[in-house]
């Protein structure tokens, strides 16, 4: 508790005794009115004395219906028609529902900023021989960090000296430390835990994957969903509604039916209390904000309460292949030659056409081959995205890509071997010169939690579609494996585009996930209602165009992400439905002059607090 | 020009969400957004008008709910 709330707590201590006090001697004497009023005006004023000069102040400044103003009036009323315990009650509530709120509140904002106290607070740098204590953002690239054992990496870089443990549990909510050793990355927000390490930093702090997440998770709270939106909305026009109703409900029966005027405006009354939107407009937010905490928990950083809404709809869920489900390492694991070139001589055209691209295929057969590439054999290449490589080596036109490239070449791809037909690999076809020299088998592994992923979404009853720009045998192998309902293989990018603006349901009822790791499908990132980018933290663009950033790459977080998606949409709605509920049911309970003052705090102050407490639940992370 | 600013004491959402529909009023302001539980206020505005734009809105502000201040 701050000091302001401990403040208010004693003084309401203060003012339940004083009101206790004053009961009891209400109970025993029978006093006059007058010292009635003077015993119980003192535990009155004491509780919501700044109700009453906030209430004033607002007035003043020409805001009109807002909640000191309501309680002032509504217990003020309650004084005027002699219901001396009742303004008491009505004040008492109303200041510990709002305690409660502010400590429920400002709990919720500690314990999820804490789970996002990833920023480093020195990096020790070593310059001109010695140690500095500087601040992250004054180091350049290229220079050397030192990261002792408890210490947090303050910028991203390789290890260029010593062996150690990482824990990146506050960024991927994986809780296993990752080994390291000289020559791997590390990322900054994670803690060491084995061994002094040096570091060669590769970014500045405001390009780091932790000035990247605390960017993204601290301007999440601008994307409001609909359900927030439309409680704010519905406050503004609640309260005033309620408000004119209850003059209206004190002056009318008593003006037209001859009603006792007393009666009437204890039941008005009881509408200015019940009046108050707090409750329906805290406890939204709240939930959302919770669910996106127990969500950043697990490294699933969601950028919007709007993308909780519609990951909650989620009907299908999309996946890119390579990277996303497999692991992206390709190895090369067979040379089937279809000419008379050599198996060696055909790796060495291939790593000649494919030693300028950095796509992770290409890389691989440049691996493969391991020996001295001499680029002056080479002349020109031109990438052709979804299809492979053109380029000229040894002055002879080669083409090195999928079975499409070689239709285009105009030479038709074929295997001695049978590999085309049962092939559990994507193959590199070359061609030289117009005429087909054989291929290069490639294959990845997949990754171990991709069959569970599926199998969690068939839990959640979402229809999993994969994309893919890889052969069709290759594709279907791989959705056969993981249980996937329908696949599109030998995809351009463009084509993954038009596929998901088909896959999108028409009538928004349910929305569509895509999942990529943002190599090469941001486009398709923006379009789908909710793009997930995996282990993206690397990547500006998919960063950016993702909608929820995954920190790890595990499939099996999409599911995580639905689910707890769910739940706090479950939440959100039994706090409008019930809060709505019982409100209106003690507007109508107050009209018909069965309900008293106390229900009608209940349905202020308790409501308050029953939908303060479901809304905590959200934060709950699963299992 | 977006900018982000920090709300201290902002302990009611009710007034959050009018502190919002004022703000985004305001002539000049493309959108504007207030979050009670992050405790911040974004501003998307006018490049030239920004810091008039900004002083209407602590003036808003402080209207609204008077305990709260914008930290700039």
């Amino acid at each position: 508790m701050t000091a302001k709330q401990k403040k208010t707590l004693i003084r309401i201590i203060a003012a339940a005794a004083l009101f206790a006090a004053a009961f009891v001697i209400d109970r025993v004497f029978e006093l006059a009115w007058y010292w009635r009023l003077a015993i119980f005006i003192v535990p009155y004023l004491a509780a919501g004395y700044d109700v009453l000069l906030e209430a004033a102040e607002n007035i003043a400044h020409g805001q009109v219906f807002d909640e000191n103003f309501l309680m002032a009036i509504a217990s003020i009323g309650a004084i005027a028609i002699g219901e001396y315990p009742e303004a008491v009650a009505v004040m008492l509530f109303y200041q510990i529902g709002e305690l409660f709120q502010s400590v429920a509140v400002g709990k919720t904002r500690r314990s999820i900023s804490k789970l996002l106290d990833i920023r480093p607070e020195i990096a020790r740098v070593q310059r001109n021989g010695e140690e500095l204590e500087v601040d992250p953002s004054e180091v350049a690239v290229g220079e050397t960090i030192i990261v002792r054992v408890g210490e947090r990496v303050p910028l991203d870089g390789v290890i260029i000296e010593g062996n150690t443990s990482l824990n990146t549990s506050a960024l991927t909510g994986e809780s296993l430390p990752r080994d390291c050793g000289e020559g791997d990355n590390v990322i900054s927000g994670s803690v060491n835990m084995g061994a002094v390490i040096y570091v060669r930093t590769t970014s500045l702090y405001e390009n780091s994957t932790v000035a990247r997440i605390l960017e993204l998770v601290e301007s999440s709270a601008e994307k409001k969903s609909k359900a927030e939106n439309f409680i704010t909305q519905f406050a503004r026009y609640y309260t005033p509604a309620v408000v004119i109703s209850a003059v209206l409900l004190a002056i009318l029966p008593p003006l037209l039916f001859s009603g006792e005027w007393a009666e009437w405006i204890r039941r008005a009354l009881i509408f200015l209390v019940v009046s108050c939107p707090c409750a329906l407009v805290i406890s939204v937010p709240l939930s959302f904000f919770c669910g996106m905490g127990a969500a950043s928990k697990r490294g699933i950083l969601v950028k919007g309460s709007n993308y909780i809404t519609a990951l909650a709809k989620t009907g299908t869920a999309a996946f890119d292949k390579t990277g996303t489900l497999t692991e992206g390492s390709f190895t090369v694991s067979a040379v089937h030659s279809q000419s008379e070139l050599a198996e060696a001589e055909l790796l060495d055209i291939a790593a000649m056409a494919e030693s300028y691209s950095n796509h992770p295929i290409a890389k691989s057969i440049v691996r493969a081959h391991g020996g001295h590439i001499d680029p002056a054999r080479i002349g020109d290449i031109e990438e052709l995205a979804g299809l492979g490589i053109r380029a000229f080596i040894d002055g002879a036109e080669v083409f090195a890509g999928n079975a499409r490239l070689m239709e285009k070449a105009g030479v038709t791809a074929a295997c001695s071997m049978g590999c085309l037909e049962h092939c559990a690999g994507t193959c590199v076809h070359i061609a030289k010169d117009g005429s087909y020299c054989g291929h290069i088998v490639i294959t990845d592994t997949a990754k171990a939690t991709a069959a569970q992923a599926m199998e969690g979404l068939t839990r959640l009853g979402v229809k999993k579609v994969m994309l893919t720009g890889d052969s069709d045998s290759v594709g279907r192998e791989v959705a056969e494996r993981f249980g996937i309902d329908e696949v599109h293989t030998e995809l351009l990018p463009e084509d993954k585009v038009k596929i998901v603006e088909e896959l999108l349901d028409k009538s928004q009822k349910s929305s569509l996930v895509f999942v990529g790791d943002g190599i090469n499908d941001a486009p398709v990132l923006t379009r789908a209602d909710v793009g997930i980018a995996m282990g993206a933290l690397g990547s500006d663009a998919a960063v950016e165009a993702a909608d929820v950033v995954l920190t790890d790459d595990d499939p099996a977080k999409v599911a995580e992400a639905i689910t707890i998606s769910r739940r706090t949409m479950r939440i959100v709605k039994q706090n409008i439905v019930f809060a709505l509920a019982v409100k209106l049911a003690v507007l109508l309970l107050g009209a018909l002059g069965i309900a008293n003052m106390w229900l009608a705090v209940f349905a202020d102050v308790g409501v308050s607090v029953i939908a303060i407490l479901n809304a905590l639940r959200a934060m709950r992370a699963q299992r | 020009m977006k900018k982000t600013f920090k709300l201290i004491d902002l302990d009611c959402a009710n007034c959050a969400a009018k502190m919002e529909r004022a703000i985004k009023k305001i002539d000049g302001v493309n959108d504007a957004s207030v979050s009670f539980m992050a405790q911040r206020l974004t501003i998307d505005a006018d490049d030239a008008r920004f810091d008039e734009i900004l002083q209407e809105a602590v003036k808003l502000c402080r209207r609204v709910e008077p305990d709260c201040t914008i930290v700039l």
